[in-house]
């Protein structure tokens, strides 16, 4: 479904990503870990376009997407981001976050808008927020709002960049849990995270990026208890 | 004791109580034609400066360099010359120039001048005030906007100027402000506003001191008045915020 072929990014003179091949399939979880710097979120910027590639080819259902004569909006609606710092937008309401992008990109009707909005707020149970501003929400609130934000534009594939980095402990739970339900639907996800537990839980496959390239990859298993490259096992030992 | 006395009262009568009836007459003529022609520019030239700024400032953010250059040029030259330099070059020389190329059927009225001039000017002010209050949303929320599939425009008109708007109404206010006092400079064009008024009534009978203290005393109840206003507008909004 998604595939990443000799993927280059520089921020001006500094090489953040030096070259990476990935394949991702349908229905598969994959996360992403290491150290910070190591690119894994400027990768998983790359793959919705946030940050252009400098080179190589990324390709979503047999389309490239780096393409400039490609309207990048259209490969976006199938693509849901969640962000580290939630970004909600302030002035509008909980419903209104939710709707606004199926309302004004997609062209449904407000009501139409609004009965997916709610079914997702029922989700992440949040509907009786539906008419609150942003700033009353907690920190896991409010990514649960912005997680239901992304699936109002039913998306094939969802972005994690780090979603509970933000979070006080006691919220990181109920984000994974909204989070967890979702790969039992057989979401395909990308998710950048610390949360190992939570890797080694619901990842079909692990990505260790270092320096910018992936230094490994495996089952959770593989990574988690038998990593074979010496900087896995050194990143592993400091964080588990 | 006795001089000055009778000092005083010649002082009184001569000095004191003709000034004050003179006062009392420039503020009079001041309030009838120039405080109107003043809040007539100060009106257009907001309405204008807001929306010349709005289209400058998205301009100098704009990608594609051509609009790019012509907003930076603007801005800059405007922001580098005096008002005062930019009502008499479009007064008297631009349209000076279209006088006499035309042969006197064409001219234009110092009050349209008047207009035009400080519209454009305000118009290179507001443009940066828009650009600090844009610059001050989150990278993050443009970034959302776009991740859910929103084109740049829908995004700028949907996300972030709303936002933006919020902290840019208090330097907007303050705007507001300075232009009622920058018009006072069209007084050198002879738009009939305030200060030209108090220069017209200062030459009629050279009571130069009452006729500007009236002009300084209209200035400040104006500026007075209308800063509190914009303050509770603001503070109105920020409540509904």
């Amino acid at each position: 479904m998604i595939e990443v072929k000799n993927l280059h990014k520089y921020f001006d003179k500094l090489e953040v990503l030096k070259g990476i091949d990935e394949v991702i399939d349908t229905n598969e979880v994959v996360c992403v870990i290491g150290p910070s710097g190591s690119g894994k979120s400027t990768f998983l910027r790359c793959l919705n376009l946030l940050e252009a590639p400098t080179k190589g080819d990324i390709i979503i259902d047999g389309v490239k997407i780096n393409d400039p004569k490609l309207d990048i909006n259209q490969v976006r609606q199938k693509m849901g981001m969640v962000f580290q710092s939630f970004n909600l937008f302030p002035h509008k309401t909980v419903m209104e976050n939710i709707t606004i992008a199926p309302i004004k990109v997609k062209g449904l009707s407000k009501e139409e808008a609004e009965k997916i909005g709610r079914e997702l707020l029922e989700r992440v149970g949040l509907l009786d927020k539906a008419d609150a501003y942003p700033r009353s929400l907690s920190g896991g609130q409010k990514q649960r709002v912005a997680i239901a934000r992304a699936l109002a534009m039913k998306p094939e594939i969802m972005l994690f960049d780090e979603p509970t980095s933000a979070l006080d402990p006691e919220m990181v739970g109920e984000v994974l849990e909204v989070m967890r339900e979702l790969t039992h639907e057989g979401m395909t996800m990308v998710i950048v995270t610390h949360e190992m537990g939570f890797a080694r839980e619901v990842a079909h496959r692990v990505l260790f990026m270092d320096g910018g390239y992936i230094v490994e990859q495996g089952s959770p298993s593989e990574i988690f208890d038998n990593p074979q490259n010496e900087r896995t096992q050194s990143f592993l030992s400091k964080v588990l | 004791m006795g001089d000055f006395y009778i000092w005083f009262g010649g002082f009184w009568n001569n000095v004191i109580v003709p000034g004050f009836a003179n006062l009392c007459v420039v503020i009079q003529k001041i309030l009838t034609i120039g405080v109107v022609e003043t809040l007539k520019v100060t009106a257009v030239a907001l309405f204008f400066g807001v929306m010349i700024g709005l289209v400058a400032c998205l301009c100098k953010m704009s990608k594609h360099i051509i609009p790019k250059a012509i907003a930076t040029v603007y801005i800059e030259v405007i922001r580098g010359t005096p008002l005062l330099v930019q009502a008499l070059f479009f007064y008297f020389g631009i349209n000076g120039l279209l006088v006499s190329a035309s042969g006197g059927s064409i001219r234009m009225a110092p009050l349209f001048a008047g207009m035009f001039v400080v519209s454009l000017n305000s118009g290179a002010y507001v443009a940066e005030i828009f650009r600090a209050g844009i610059q001050s949303v989150d990278k993050g929320q443009m970034e959302a906007a776009r991740s859910l599939g929103m084109p740049e425009k829908l995004s700028m008109r949907e996300i972030i100027l709303p936002q933006a708007v919020r902290t840019i109404l208090p330097s907007l206010g303050n705007e507001f402000v300075v232009l009622v006092k920058e018009t006072s400079i069209l007084s050198v064009i002879g738009v009939s506003e305030i200060t030209r008024v108090g220069q017209i009534q200062a030459s009629i009978n050279y009571r130069t001191f009452s006729a500007y203290l009236g002009v300084a005393i209209v200035y400040f109840c104006l500026t007075f008045f209308l800063s509190r206003l914009v303050n509770r507008l603001e503070r109105r909004m920020a409540v509904s915020d």
